[in-house]
């Protein structure tokens, strides 16, 4: 029972990280229908840029720890949502036009050298992420949490609502639904979309960097290879929910952390130790190849017969 | 031989001129850069089958194919249990390359079936997603049975050619000279398959699938099967090619089957023109060529201009290739050498 409760929660944190990093997939694709490739690497960058940012603060400012982290995740946000606003401008902007084909092998192409920046900027190891958040544990539930886990979930929580209420709320988001709906017919009626979409990458890309910061912070360190893993499973979360649909993509993100966090927990159970837990990351290309071939339009989705 | 009259005679001397030059290309380039460059070739031979394979799926089929690799990597692993002492098996390549382009054929087939109804970027997920469980269940698969020996991979696999190093004219000959006619016959082979299959029936309901699935489908072409047999095609290409690198490399670990070789083979694909042999070809040797060289020049250039090496070649060679990526999607999205067909990438 209590692996059970333990489980649920390191799911449930697990896919609130993944749903904050899905919605940035989801909003470009609803709007411009791309699969953004590079958004995992922007969520690399945000961690790097914030743990590089952090240790700078820490040890040659010496400020103090809470002041050091808010100035990281100020730093690496808006550095994120100007990179994002400029890989569209030169990378998918050109293309827009142009065949999916096309937007996908620069987004691929984007991935690598944003990976290979990283690499040649802060090597090809890891960056520890510093111990400034106090590690003592509570109880609740029966599950045992650490104060960041616990940030993790409230930030996302707000972070969400924030962001529903810019989309449903603000006229910027009346514009990115209506250029999501129907591009040209948003134009006429005086949207700029060209302004919206990049709107839309520098708020995507926002969203990125904070959960890359919330996944160094939870896991102390921060690489560069950390993003194609996490981007594939966001976007798997994305597809799960139903791309283009933001509720969709926060039900996704939560319902893969689950389905990882209980699938890597009892596979070994379950098989008598035949599989053990180091299959976790299967999880997500199965549910993700299963929902494509089953029911393509995600759950939340509406039903499109085939997208070309 | 009256096959040949039909042929213009400046193709003829095209396709000598071509062979000649290859047959030779060996001999130079060990004189002049040593046999570790002869090794490139090689490469660059096993490559250029790999993306004719691919060819098939992404040029002719339209199905854009980012978990190509897989089938590579299950032609080697059939070759390395089926040649190694893992198993104990020391069968002839005779019959494990067919076995493992019937084992990746089958595979392709049980990729092909469930992605039927799907197209375009979704399809490319997918199959990246099943390119990523290929390897993943590699790397996990030596518990409980050891099966794939895990992370660290196959040792020890009999090579496909052994020879004892001699001299030949003051060149030292060893077996990567033997590997490249070899490789270069079975290219050779595998670029008149893709020709013959190109003119075929079967070659223009995959081009007609294309260009328009639907008014193919009118047409009465079994988009199903056709599909089905693209993908077969192409992964049992990759099955045989990853076969000869397990006996070429004598060692397998799924290190060697990453994303980014899906990546690295589709490109080849794309920048040389997608849909075009020549052009295939030609994107596999720059593809495989010019890393090699920048890795051998980036750190005594380096050392000669900022007096240290700043950047590790590996970087600097794979944020160039990023960038040729995109500077050719940009700039000359049909790829350098393209098909005088109307490809999908040069339409809406």
């Amino acid at each position: 029972m209590e692996m059970l409760a333990q489980q649920i929660a390191n799911g449930l944190i697990l896919g609130s990280v993944y749903a904050l990093i899905a919605l940035g997939y989801t909003m470009v694709y609803g709007i411009l229908g791309l699969i953004n490739f590079a958004h995992g690497e922007i969520t690399m960058m945000g961690a790097m840029i914030a743990v590089a940012a952090l240790n700078i603060f820490l040890h040659v400012l010496h400020l103090p720890p809470l002041l050091a982290l808010s100035a990281a995740i100020c730093i690496a946000i808006p550095c994120c949502m100007l990179l994002g606003v400029t890989i569209e401008r030169i990378a998918y902007r050109p293309l827009r036009h142009a065949p999916k084909l096309a937007s996908l092998i620069t987004a691929i192409g984007v991935s690598i050298v944003l990976q290979n920046v990283a690499m040649m900027v802060w090597g090809r190891g890891y960056q520890r992420f510093p111990d400034i958040i106090p590690a003592e544990n509570v109880s609740a539930f029966g599950a045992t949490l650490t104060p960041v886990k616990i940030a993790i979930v409230l930030l996302s929580a707000c972070t969400l609502l924030g962001l529903w209420l810019l989309v449903n709320r603000t006229r910027l988001g009346r514009a990115m639904r209506a250029t999501a709906q129907n591009p040209e017919a948003a134009q006429l009626m005086g949207v700029a979309i060209d302004k919206v979409i990049a709107a839309t990458f520098a708020i995507g890309s926002a969203l990125g960097a904070l959960a890359g910061i919330m996944v160094a912070a939870n896991y102390g360190q921060a690489d560069p290879y950390m993003g194609f893993l996490l981007g594939l499973k966001a976007f798997s979360a994305a597809v799960l929910g139903g791309i283009g649909n933001l509720a969709g993509a926060v039900i996704g993100g939560l319902l893969l952390g689950l389905i990882e966090s209980l699938g890597a927990g009892y596979l070994g159970t379950a098989t008598h130790g035949v599989f053990g837990s180091n299959y976790q990351d299967i999880f997500a290309f199965m549910v993700l190849v299963a929902v494509l071939v089953l029911r393509p339009s995600g759950l939340l989705g509406e039903h499109t017969a085939e997208r070309a | 031989m009256s096959a040949l009259k039909n042929i213009p005679s400046r193709v003829l001397f095209g396709y000598a001129t071509a062979i000649v030059a290859a047959a030779i290309l060996p001999l130079l380039t060990g004189a002049a850069f040593g046999n570790s460059w002869v090794r490139v070739l090689d490469f660059t031979l096993l490559y250029a089958m790999l993306a004719l394979g691919l060819n098939i799926v992404v040029g002719y089929a339209g199905l854009l194919d980012l978990g190509y690799i897989a089938f590579y990597a299950i032609g080697a692993y059939v070759y390395a249990w089926l040649a190694s002492p893992h198993f104990g098996l020391h069968l002839s390549p005779f019959i494990i390359l067919p076995t493992g382009a019937l084992v990746a054929g089958l595979f392709g087939v049980i990729l092909g079936a469930p992605t039927l109804r799907l197209r375009g970027d979704y399809l490319a997920i997918v199959t990246l997603g099943f390119g990523e469980i290929v390897r993943l269940f590699l790397n996990n698969l030596d518990r409980p049975v050891n099966i794939t020996n895990g992370p660290q991979g196959i040792n020890l696999i009999d090579p496909l050619i052994s020879i004892t190093p001699f001299s030949f004219y003051g060149l030292r000959v060893t077996s990567v000279y033997c590997y490249y006619y070899l490789f270069l016959v079975l290219c050779a082979a595998v670029v008149f398959c893709c020709i013959r299959l190109q003119d075929s029936r079967i070659g223009r309901a995959w081009m007609a699938i294309r260009e328009d699935e639907m008014a193919a489908k009118a047409c009465g072409i079994n988009t199903r099967n056709i599909k089905l047999l693209a993908f077969a095609m192409g992964a049992s290409f990759g099955g045989v090619s990853g076969g000869l690198f397990a006996g070429f490399q004598g060692f397998v670990s799924p290190e060697s089957f990453v994303l980014l070789e899906s990546v690295m083979v589709l490109c080849m694909v794309v920048l040389g023109g997608m849909g075009n042999i020549a052009g295939v070809l030609l994107g596999a040797a720059l593809l495989t060529i010019t890393p090699e060289y920048l890795r051998a020049i980036a750190t005594p250039v380096q050392m000669k201009v900022f007096g240290r090496a700043l950047v590790d070649p590996e970087n600097l060679r794979m944020l160039l290739f990023g960038i040729a990526l995109i500077a050719t999607m940009l700039f000359r999205p049909q790829g350098l050498w393209p098909s005088r067909q109307q490809l999908p990438a040069t339409k809406k």
